[in-house]
């Protein structure tokens, strides 16, 4: 245990102390900005939209929804960053060897960057999912029902992210699993959008493709889910489009989803800790 | 009265340790102990094996046969891993830490409770108490591998393990190596030393090990090794070397010239230098 928190300290002070890292908060403002900037031309010129529509809904919804995505995006490349070169990667340059020949289990290494990685990319997410949520509150007076519940579902997709980017990190090199990951970000992305298009086409090939691939990358069903929830107090037409989303549609996710992403985290966890274990280095 | 000599156990002991990558023979049927306070040096040729015997003895790779036990305990258990010390050949210490934090980082995960005394003892060991909060990627590599040794002498470990420590230091960051290391020696550390450079194994270590192709083909004290046979006599014509005499037979030798009107200024054994043996070694394992 105490190699864990060992490890999870670590972990924050390189989230607050490696240059690279300075770039978040930059981008984040920078965000956060042109966010501000969008809620107030949105819910000015939403007037255009016809009356059966609940207008500050449907702006509203949409904003914090596309926030949703870029949260998720972000919080995912600072997931990244801090774990795509934790076993390969390090050895490779020797700061691994160092930490592993002192008395404490690789396994609490692995799972403290987990948990370090885990709490501060989940708390930047939640963090800007907060303050989309305020922005858009402010400027548009639209509040989600539930106000929580999306930001948590959204911020628990980063924990796929990181396990397996952990995973990654046993097989590849720093820069090629950073690579592999972002690639297969962009395919659980493109994964959304084909059920979107699947839903609009009433394709049933398109969206049993897609269901398969994000119960794969679940992270894309949590980012549907928590998009569902965004929605769930919104009713009518408004509630229709919504639901179909600019970057993939909302999706219900449930219990059966949540259990579904524990069981998967700690099933990649374990094959990573599996194979560190038995690397040599 | 009936005497007894205590035998202090072993820190290090190595049987028939292997390892093969593939289809390559890294480390071949290696036996090895190193007594407490004994200084081993391990030389051999980029491939010989060396680094990969030293991180089975650390933990960090596995065995593929034999037997490694450190402190009696097995190689890469937690209880061995509590006794040593370590020093890697390439190693990379975070870049955004200070080299004050370096040291505190490795004493948590130690264990040791040294705190701020301990840390900057090791680091004024090393010449580095005056950069203890300068970050790492502001340090030069010498500046780098001297924090590297003052963080594997953190916990006092009974056996330190060093691959190539001085690879990247300047003469007089090579003396201070040599001379913490025959301190630690004499304070009953025992360190097994990698090193490429045959005039910092020779002067220091109590034993020499030649790795070539990951076999012992020899091993010994420097002395031991050096040692040739004939004698080296200087007289007033120049030093004459007598190749084949013995020790017994040196005296006649020296009454012989003595005889024969020479003026004898010095007699010394003949003798080889390590390189000499280190390269007769891996010439004729080499090819």
């Amino acid at each position: 245990m105490s190699s864990v928190l060992q490890m999870v300290g670590e972990t924050f002070r390189e989230a607050t102390r490696r240059k690279i890292f300075l770039i978040v908060p930059v981008m984040s403002l920078a965000f956060i900005a042109i966010y501000a900037l969008g809620n107030y031309y949105a819910f000015r010129d939403s007037s255009g939209i016809i009356a059966s529509v609940d207008r500050q809904a449907l702006a509203g919804a949409t904003l914090v929804g596309l926030s949703m995505f870029v949260s998720l995006f972000l919080g995912s490349a600072l997931g990244i960053f801090l774990s795509f070169s934790l076993v390969r990667g390090d050895a490779e340059v020797g700061t691994l060897q160092q930490l592993v020949v002192r008395p404490l289990a690789r396994r609490g290494v692995l799972i403290g960057r987990f948990l370090g990685a885990s709490l501060v990319c989940t708390s930047y997410v939640m963090i800007m999912y907060g303050i989309s949520v305020l922005v858009t509150g402010l400027m548009g007076q639209w509040w989600p029902k539930p106000l929580l519940a999306p930001g948590i579902t959204l911020a628990s997709g980063v924990n796929v992210v990181i396990a397996l980017t952990l995973l990654g990190s046993c097989f590849f090199t720093a820069l090629s699993n950073g690579i592999i990951m972002f690639m297969i970000y962009g395919a659980a992305l493109l994964a959304g959008l084909l059920a979107q298009l699947g839903n609009a086409l009433n394709s049933t090939g398109l969206e049993t493709t897609a269901r398969v691939v994000s119960r794969l990358l679940p992270f894309e069903a949590l980012y549907q889910a928590a998009l569902d929830e965004l929605t769930a107090g919104t009713t009518g037409f408004a509630r229709v489009i919504v639901q179909l989303g600019p970057l993939g549609g909302a999706e219900p996710g449930g219990a059966g989803l949540n259990l579904y992403v524990v069981a998967y985290v700690a099933a990649v966890l374990w094959i990573a800790v599996r194979l560190f274990e038995r690397r040599d280095l | 009265m009936i005497e007894t000599t205590k035998v202090l156990p072993r820190v290090l002991e190595a049987r028939a340790v292997t390892k093969t990558y593939r289809s390559t023979q890294a480390v071949d049927g290696v036996d090895l102990d190193i007594s407490p306070g004994e200084l081993v040096g391990l030389l051999g040729p980029n491939g010989a094996g060396k680094s990969t015997f030293v991180k089975i003895a650390c933990g960090l790779v596995r065995p593929s046969t034999g037997s490694l036990s450190v402190c009696q305990a097995p190689a890469g258990s937690v209880s061995a891993r509590r006794s040593i010390g370590y020093l890697a050949e390439l190693f990379r210490f975070p870049p955004w830490l200070r080299a004050d934090e370096v040291m505190a980082l490795h004493q948590r995960l130690s264990g040791s409770d040294g705190g701020a005394e301990e840390r900057m003892r090791l680091l004024d060991r090393v010449g580095l108490a005056g950069v203890s909060t300068r970050r790492i990627d502001a340090m030069s590599k010498g500046m780098q591998q001297r924090l590297g040794l003052a963080q594997s002498l953190i916990g006092d470990p009974r056996l330190l393990l060093l691959d190539e420590p001085t690879s990247a230091l300047d003469p007089a960051g090579r003396r201070l190596v040599r001379e913490l290391l025959i301190e630690l020696r004499n304070a009953g550390v025992s360190v097994l030393l990698n090193s490429h450079l045959l005039t910092e194994i020779e002067p220091i270590c109590d034993r020499v090990l030649i790795l070539v192709k990951g076999k012992v083909l020899a091993s010994g004290s420097p002395a031991e090794m050096t040692a040739g046979d004939g004698v080296e006599i200087e007289t007033e014509a120049g030093l004459r070397i007598f190749p084949g005499v013995s020790k017994q037979e040196v005296p006649a030798l020296v009454s012989k010239l003595i005889a024969e009107g020479r003026s004898i200024y010095s007699v010394t054994p003949g003798r080889q230098t390590l390189e000499q043996i280190y390269l007769d070694a891996v010439k004729g394992e080499m090819g």
